[in-house]
């Protein structure tokens, strides 16, 4: 049998920044087809972990291996959805034009866009269904929206494996659905998505797999086996009420289950 | 590229406010030419110096607008008067290696005086806690301070008093050499090139560094371009504008650009057009004041650009909103008094076809007057007309007559239908109490489109009624009030099904 690489493979990463570490020897490989969860504390590492895998960010130690290869030869199999905040909506760019960039990685250097980059663009936007905004100056959107906008342009990619830096954060409930729809119709094409999350109860619902982030890997796999109040606790050191209450949520789900109640 | 929405109109307009105020500057100045004629002279072309300024305005207006455009969108602007102020050391030094105004061997200093002093700047905001703002105003100010000691010294030394030196502070574009007309050409050309080759990783680069970065995009090398660009564009434009005013040139013409459009190839065109005539009216401006600074002039001209669009810009601008607002206002107002008539109308089941002034200012809780002025206005915009000739009857009295022309009354059923239809919605669909829904219709009505009209119509399913009982408006209404409607299918606006 043929070895086919793995989408992502981490092997012990560490990165520091200002020499104070914030990811600290990750390994990890992440399976074709998987739709991940990236869950832990603010300042846990997780949009790191994403920049790393990007390779934005240079690791102090360790590598990341995108099927096989560093980041720089597989540029075109990766899309990438990064934090709203991280840009400037003021930009005179109208929504077409990002959703365009999501084609540069295939244009190449110097070459323009072409016809059929323009149609691959428009149909995206049609999936988010943001084609009416098109000519919209990216400012004068909401910020589901602009969410919608920077997941068209990662769906442009036509890539294999997604990267997106809270997606969820700040969107309103239609445009959540919309995405967990997404995320779910990317993943029964044979993507792999791993999408940092900031909401522990509705991560359960939205993914596949979890991974467990403190700087450390605290543990990756099946939802079932990563989301036990054990490892959340470990996760996130039940500093915060709100999520012991979920941790204490997860603990009644399995009593009921042992009890033969229905799920929550 | 989309055609940028301005008015043609606009730019006329900020390009004929200018020569008048280029000649009030030259009030009291001593000119042996009369100012028409010295027109002629700049415009002809035919001295050399002239040619080389105007040439020179032009190359700087691309290179400087051009880059200006980055500077402005990517927040740089700090950064770009730092960087123009740093060049002012490797200007003196380059002098004083050469001994005379060598192009070249100022080029070469005042480049790499500016990129020591970008380097600078990134080095302190890495090693230190200083921020980078902090560190950009101490490079500005430090390498400016060592330029204007060395530049002391020069003009004590004996080739320094005809040097021309002082030319660099404040800009002579007459002073220009075709030496370094050719550098600014060269420049201004590379920087063109720069745009169109790069335009999509600068465009990435720009927005989303991040984005960019993933796809593959060399962002460092964008960067890298950039700065050296940047830097080439700041120090061929030293004579014309002088240092101390550089950076102008880089902002004024790209935030006016800004202001007047959303997109950057569009940003990027208007600037480098703005930069032009900015330089063309400032060297012209110079010229006619005998060679005064040139700097001070191209800046104004770029300023009084940005003035005018602050003002006037079809978009943004102040005036632009104001006339808006106004229109509004105004609207608002035409379709109150209208409704107004078409109540006084149904509350007499629609017998009569013209209402009265008096009635009108009891619906409308105003005095006659008021009415009057109402009615009056309602005549001048086509609305309505008033009964009787000025000669019988009660002209300016309250028994005065108003009826509303076809036009006038779609829009009156319009507004009511809007009213009537949103109460119900909010009644029915949004569970409001019907005695909680009229003040919210009050501001509705004039809002409404026919989208969302159509809309409305559907999920309530063609109502007859609003919760207060009254009849909504229909096609049969209008036709029937109207009755000298010509053209139904006009007159009927968006009432009419498909």
């Amino acid at each position: 049998m043929v070895h086919i690489p793995p989408p992502l493979e981490i092997h012990d990463l560490t990165v520091s920044y200002d020499r104070k570490p914030v990811l600290y020897g990750v390994d990890v490989v992440v399976e074709a087809g998987s739709l991940v969860g990236v869950v832990g504390p603010n300042g846990a590492g997780k949009s790191t972990l994403i920049k790393t895998i990007m390779g934005i960010v240079q690791p102090n130690g360790g590598w990341v291996k995108i099927f096989g290869q560093p980041y720089r030869k597989a540029v075109t199999r990766v899309g990438y959805v990064p934090q709203r905040e991280s840009v400037d909506w003021d930009f005179p760019v109208s929504v077409m034009d990002v959703v365009l960039m999501g084609r540069y990685g295939h244009a190449g250097l110097m070459r323009r866009v072409s016809k059929r980059d323009r149609r691959i663009a428009s149909e995206c936007l049609e999936k988010v269904n943001m084609q009416p905004f098109s000519d919209r100056q990216i400012g004068n959107l909401s910020g589901g929206q602009q969410q919608r906008v920077f997941l068209a342009r990662a769906l442009a990619q036509e890539s294999d494996l997604y990267l997106m830096d809270e997606p969820f954060a700040g969107v309103d409930a239609a445009t959540e659905t919309a995405i967990v729809e997404l995320l779910r119709d990317l993943k029964e094409r044979g993507k792999t998505l791993i999408v940092v999350h900031h909401d522990l109860s509705s991560a359960r619902e939205y993914f596949d797999k979890l991974m467990l982030l403190n700087m450390r890997l605290v543990a990756y796999g099946e939802m079932e086996e990563t989301f036990t109040p054990d490892l959340l606790q470990k996760t996130y050191g039940g500093r915060l009420t709100i999520l012991s209450d979920v941790a204490g949520q997860a603990a009644g789900r399995s009593e009921f289950e042992e009890e033969g109640n229905p799920k929550l | 590229m989309k055609v940028p929405r301005i008015s043609p109109v606009f730019v006329l307009l900020v390009f004929f406010a200018f020569p008048a105020l280029v000649h009030a500057t030259r009030i009291g100045d001593v000119t042996d030419l009369d100012w028409s004629e010295q027109t002629f002279r700049f415009l002809s072309l035919r001295d050399a110096a002239v040619r080389n300024a105007v040439l020179g305005s032009v190359f700087m207006g691309v290179s400087c607008g051009l880059f200006g455009g980055y500077v402005v969108a990517r927040r740089l602007a700090l950064f770009g008067d730092t960087l123009s102020h740093a060049v002012l050391p490797g200007v003196a030094l380059g002098f004083l290696w050469s001994r005379t105004k060598d192009p070249v061997a100022i080029f070469v200093g005042a480049t790499v005086a500016g990129l020591l002093g970008t380097v600078v700047v990134a080095w302190i905001r890495k090693t230190t806690r200083v921020k980078e703002d902090s560190a950009l105003g101490l490079v500005l100010s430090g390498f400016y301070a060592v330029g204007i000691c060395i530049l002391t010294v020069i003009q004590e030394m004996e080739f320094g008093n005809q040097s021309g030196i002082d030319k660099f502070l404040f800009g002579q574009a007459a002073a220009l050499s075709s030496a370094d007309v050719s550098l600014m050409g060269a420049v201004a050309i590379g920087t063109l090139m720069m745009v169109t080759l790069f335009n999509k990783e600068l465009l990435v680069t720009s927005f989303d560094e991040g984005f960019a970065r993933s796809v593959g995009i060399p962002v460092e090398f964008m960067r890298y371009v950039l700065l050296v660009g940047l830097t080439f564009a700041v120090v061929t434009s030293l004579q014309a504008v002088g240092v101390v005013l550089v950076s102008a040139l880089l902002i004024t013409p790209a935030a006016t650009a800004y202001l007047l459009t959303d997109r950057m190839g569009t940003l990027l065109l208007l600037s480098a057009l703005f930069g032009v005539a900015g330089g063309l009216l400032g060297s012209y401006g110079s010229f006619l004041g005998n060679n005064l600074p040139t700097g001070p002039f191209m800046v104004l001209a770029c300023t009084s650009f940005f003035v005018v669009a602050f003002f006037c810009g079809p978009k943004h601008g102040l005036i632009s909103k104001w006339l808006r607002r106004r229109n509004r206002v105004r609207q608002v107002s035409f379709e109150n008094t209208m409704k107004a008539a078409y109540q006084v109308l149904e509350a007499g089941d629609f017998s009569k076809e013209s209402v009265t002034v008096g009635a009108l200012a009891a619906r409308r809780r105003t005095s006659v007057a008021e009415a009057r002025r109402e009615a009056d206005d309602l005549v001048k915009a086509g609305f309505a007309s008033m009964l009787g000739s000025d000669d019988d009857g009660p002209r300016y009295s309250q028994d005065a007559r108003l009826s509303l022309t076809p036009a006038g009354w779609e829009r009156a059923c319009q507004i009511v239908r809007n009213h009537r239809l949103w109460e119900l919605y909010l009644t029915n669909e949004a569970r409001y109490a019907a005695d909680h829904v009229h003040e919210d219709a009050e501001k509705i009505e004039h809002v409404l489109g026919e989208k969302v009209v159509r809309h409305l119509e559907r999920i309530l399913k063609d109502p007859r009624r609003d919760p207060h009982g009254s009849v909504i408006p229909s096609l049969e209404d209008i036709e029937r009030g109207a009755g000298l409607s010509t053209n139904p299918a006009s007159a009927t606006g968006y009432f009419r099904q498909n």
